[in-house]
């Protein structure tokens, strides 16, 4: 008996003595999680600062900051700018990436089905059910469309793609705006929901006449077959971190208040139509020396981060909105001294 | 005469069919089990190498194993398992010798039953409201706290159900000694039933090994190694949640390690369990 | 503790002498430690019930009746109607039951009766390993193996045999990719299915051997003898067994948010998604970042309490006196 008490506090010593390492932890967003954890196993092994990102939701992300569980948080939603002064919170980007409607039609393959954003919506309304539909048949001349109903999949659990996706149709789609809206949780008219976006990838690649939607990474990883889109200029797009870039290249970030910009329907030739950046969320006024860690992790992200986001699918940010974001961090002080 | 011939004859068929279907349902529930473990080993066992125990959760394209959820699942598991099973014996043995039949006895054994069935993801929403909002930070603590609350439960029940089946003749001979109950229970009833109160252990911890949800809001996850249960710690289940359905295939290769790991786990603790169970019951 | 009084008989004048066994005194100690440690089991549960009392409060407020009828599920509007996950727990539960109670109990008939003596212990192994799959697996199993097979082998066949217009079609419709309230159910009848089996096993063990063998003495076939002899000695108890197995598949999360299909509709045919609380709970709560969703969310937590609660309490309420007979 005795034994086992002394192995029990022993245990118990060990575990609340811990590793004095300066750890920092952020949470959030689902779609930047690998690369954070990327470029954190690398920071790490230069700096032996141990910072540990888990993927809990763009909403968790918010909702943790903002119970102070964390010290950053992550979000592909942006809070507006009202929101960040009454929470106190800074906002800024990291990267940029683009989510990729896909489906899963007999002898059909990658980029040979075209849509438009209003089309999309309204298969997703459950308005168009089969896929040789006139609609869709219009945007598609000569591809042998089956007579296949379409299963619409969503997502099951709350999600910055959703968000990205459900907004990009709200924008294209009065009807959709008016019925559903665009949110990371939205009441989806029609389809199944897939947990995360693996569980979307397997229930389209299960089954035949199915669309859904995914993040770029997932593509190229479970061979997909993406949908190309008709973007703002009129112009049929690929989705590629080519297309992602433009649309991220040509908005106006120097005069968005806490950056709050999606990246929506963009301008360009080759601007893919569901792009968005990903967010830091970190409080205005620190209390302890955290806030200066989250802050040299990102310059350093920024700085020699770059490769490691393309490696993974990512786009970096332009050079010019990275100092931007840079001079922004101004804003973060520690008792009333900016921290970086 | 033929009568009876004849429903003879119906009982037997009918016998027959039934020895067929009690056959083919064991056939099934064996053979779900056998398709879930092939699955397993097909998908777990080609990523199943020494850098799996040696290295932490890597980043997607990194070299890395499951050390630091290995551990941190152990460690969690343990500090669970430390509070269930003093929480656990002292209330079982409560129910078994003190309270008994009274009306607050079984009013804690309906409560214990409840707890026993509570869906776990509950239970880790309440231990983040009382035990990681307030403190203002993920913790090893947190999720150990709600595993604990998990596992309790298990250890009070088999308690209870195996200190009730000791002979009464044990406790009188106690008495009869001269012994105070405090020791009676401990160096006769406890010794006694130490078997059956193993065994509740065993499945407690058989039981939380492969708990997610409750994790997910409590101890978080760490994506590096770390012994400190004050901050967010790895564990299996939730990286396993995390890479099953994340678009590399390393990382899913490591997820399907990880259940590997703990389906052997479980099938280790559920042959001890049965091992020490033969050991303290009379043979039958 | 007793006196040791002075034996019968003895004069009056011989002085009496309590004793009391050495460390008596701290028997009170030992007694209020065993009860402070039921009662902390006592007082969580009484926490846990008020924290999601509490935090679900504003959406019963809120939505009233509408949060058990309504199934229109709006976090963009904040209405939120819980019939959808509600129905959806009951029906996958249900048909969960319906599915593993007969597999269950010929297991553990067949592991009472006609196993081979030399199989019965790694028979009983492998349907308690069933028990110790963690949920994860069965998700991931149920998605990426059972699915597909159960799409090819069941659901197509079905959905395409069904006569056009007729009550089969619309009973059979659904998505034909594996997901759906009868895979989930399936998923579930799986893992419900050795505590079923387990504990239905040890209770007909628990049957004398000479009631048994009264019954083959007088030349019942082993059906009859468990249909008419053993099953009614048990009945009772076996009926709470499986108020526990039913139990453990109203709170199951992971296996089903897998295959469900996550839908708050609710389902028009057994291949129709659908959605429970356990796993709406899990989809929606780390992203839930509105008050009026989390207290929905919550809310619904507090709804499979109660439906657990009840199902236990029925469980008790039947197992409660048979337990510990001989």
């Amino acid at each position: 008996m005795s034994k086992i008490v002394a192995t029990a506090l022993a245990l118990v010593v060990t575990a609340a003595a811990g590793v004095a390492l300066a750890d920092i932890s952020g949470a959030g967003a689902t779609f930047p999680a690998p690369l954070y954890q990327k470029w954190a196993e690398t920071y790490r092994a230069q700096t032996r600062v141990g910072l540990n990102y888990q993927a809990i939701g763009s909403g968790g992300g918010i909702k943790q900051i903002k119970a102070k569980t964390v010290d950053f948080g992550a979000s592909d939603k942006p809070l507006k700018p009202e929101e960040l002064k009454a929470s106190s919170l800074v906002q800024f980007p990291t990267v940029v990436g683009g989510v990729v409607p896909v489906t899963n039609l007999p002898n059909i393959t990658s980029d040979q089905l075209h849509l438009t954003g209003g089309v999309l919506a309204d298969i997703y309304l459950g308005k168009i059910k089969r896929w040789n539909d006139p609609a869709i048949a219009n945007l598609n001349k000569g591809l042998p469309l089956p007579g296949l109903p379409i299963t619409v999949v969503h997502r099951a659990d709350g999600s910055g793609t959703s968000f990205l996706f459900t907004t990009y149709l709200s924008m294209k789609n009065p009807q959709w705006a008016k019925q559903v809206g665009g949110s990371d949780a939205v009441e989806w008219p029609a389809g199944q929901g897939g947990k995360g976006n693996d569980g979307v990838a397997a229930l389209v690649r299960q089954t035949p006449g199915a669309i859904g939607y995914v993040e770029f990474s997932y593509i190229q990883n479970n061979k997909m077959d993406a949908i190309d889109l008709v973007n703002r200029d009129g112009v049929l797009v690929k989705p590629e971190e080519g297309a992602f870039a433009q649309a991220a290249a040509k908005a106006d970030w120097a005069h968005a208040p806490g950056y709050y910009i999606l990246l929506l329907d963009q301008p360009g030739k080759g601007a893919w139509p569901i792009t968005g950046a990903t967010f830091i969320l970190m409080y205005r006024q620190q209390t302890g020396p955290s806030g200066t860690e989250v802050l040299k992790f990102f310059d350093w992200a920024y700085k020699s981060g770059d490769q490691q986001a393309q490696a993974l699918s990512y786009v970096p940010l332009p050079l010019a909105v990275k100092n931007q974001v840079r001079g922004s961090w101004k804003q973060i002080t520690l008792n009333g001294k900016p921290v970086l | 005469m033929s009568g009876l011939l004849g429903r003879r004859a119906r009982r037997s068929a009918a016998n027959a069919a039934f020895i067929g279907a009690c056959t083919l349902a064991t056939i099934i529930a064996v053979g779900v089990l056998a398709a879930i473990l092939v699955s397993l080993l097909h998908e777990g066992l080609g990523g199943l190498n020494a850098a799996v125990f040696t290295k932490s959760t890597p980043a997607p394209g990194s070299d890395g194993g499951l050390a630091n959820a290995i551990v941190g699942s152990i460690m969690l598991c343990g500090v669970a398992m430390l509070i269930a099973v003093v929480v656990g014996i002292l209330a079982g043995t409560w129910l078994a010798e003190y309270g008994r039949e009274s009306a607050y006895a079984k009013l804690v054994r309906f409560v214990n039953d409840v707890l026993l069935s509570a869906p776990s993801i509950l239970i880790g929403l309440f231990v983040w409201e009382i035990a990681v909002k307030p403190v203002g930070g993920f913790s090893g603590f947190a999720g150990s706290l709600a595993l604990a609350l998990l596992a309790a439960p298990v250890v009070t029940r088999t308690t209870e159900d195996v200190l009730k089946l000791q002979a009464r003749q044990l406790r009188e001979s106690g008495i009869a000694l001269g012994t105070p109950m405090w020791i009676t229970i401990r160096q006769i009833l406890w010794k006694a039933a130490s078997g059956g109160i193993v065994t509740g252990a065993l499945l407690a911890f058989a039981r939380i090994s492969g708990e997610t949800a409750p994790l997910l809001f409590t101890s978080l996850n760490n994506q590096f190694f770390s012994w400190n249960l004050t901050k967010p710690m790895a564990s299996l289940p939730v990286v396993i949640f995390n890479y099953a359905l994340s678009a590399y295939d390393d990382w899913r290769r490591l997820a399907w390690v990880g259940a590997l790991l703990i389906a052997v786990a479980v099938l280790a603790i559920n042959i001890l369990v049965r091992a020490l169970a033969q050991e303290s019951r009379p043979s039958r | 503790m007793a006196d040791i009084a002075t034996p019968a008989g003895a004069p009056a004048s011989v002085p009496r002498k309590t004793v009391r066994p050495r460390g008596a005194a701290l028997d009170p100690i030992f007694g209020f430690i065993c009860g402070a440690a039921a009662t902390a089991l006592l007082s969580a549960l009484a926490l846990v019930l008020g924290s999601l009392l509490i935090g679900g409060m504003p959406a019963f407020q809120k939505a009233g009746l509408s949060f058990f009828t309504s199934t229109s599920w709006n976090p963009v509007t904040e209405v939120y109607g819980g019939a959808g996950p509600i129905i959806g727990t009951l029906i996958t539960s249900a048909l969960a039951l319906i599915l593993a109670l007969p597999v269950a109990f010929c297991v553990a008939v067949f592991l009472t009766e006609f196993c081979p003596r030399v199989l019965r212990r790694p028979v009983g192994i492998a349907v308690e390993l069933l028990a110790g799959v963690p949920s994860i697996v069965y998700g991931m199993w149920g998605l990426f193996v059972f699915a597909p097979a159960f799409a090819k082998w069941v659901e197509l066949p079905l959905m395409t045999a069904a006569p056009s217009g007729s009550i089969w079609e619309t009973i059979v419709s659904g998505v034909p990719n594996g997901s759906g309230i009868l895979a989930a159910s399936i998923i579930l009848a799986i893992m419900i299915l050795p505590y079923i089996a387990a504990t239905l096993r040890e209770l007909f063990l628990t049957v004398p051997p000479k009631v048994r063998e009264s019954a083959y003495g007088v030349g019942c076939t082993p059906l009859e003898v468990v249909w008419s002899v053993t099953l009614p000695y048990v009945s009772r108890s076996a009926v709470g067994a499986v108020m526990l197995g039913l139990g453990r598949a109203l709170g199951e999360t992971m296996a089903v948010t897998f295959v469900i299909g996550n839908s708050h509709r609710l389902p028009q045919g057994i291949f129709d998604s659908g959605s429970t609380i356990a796993s709406t709970i899990a989809n929606e709560f780390a992203e839930a970042t509105s008050p009026e969703h989390s207290a929905a969310l919550v809310a619904l937590g507090l709804v499979l309490f109660l439906i657990t609660f009840i199902v236990l309490a029925i469980a008790r309420a039947l197992l409660g006196t048979e337990r510990h007979k001989g």
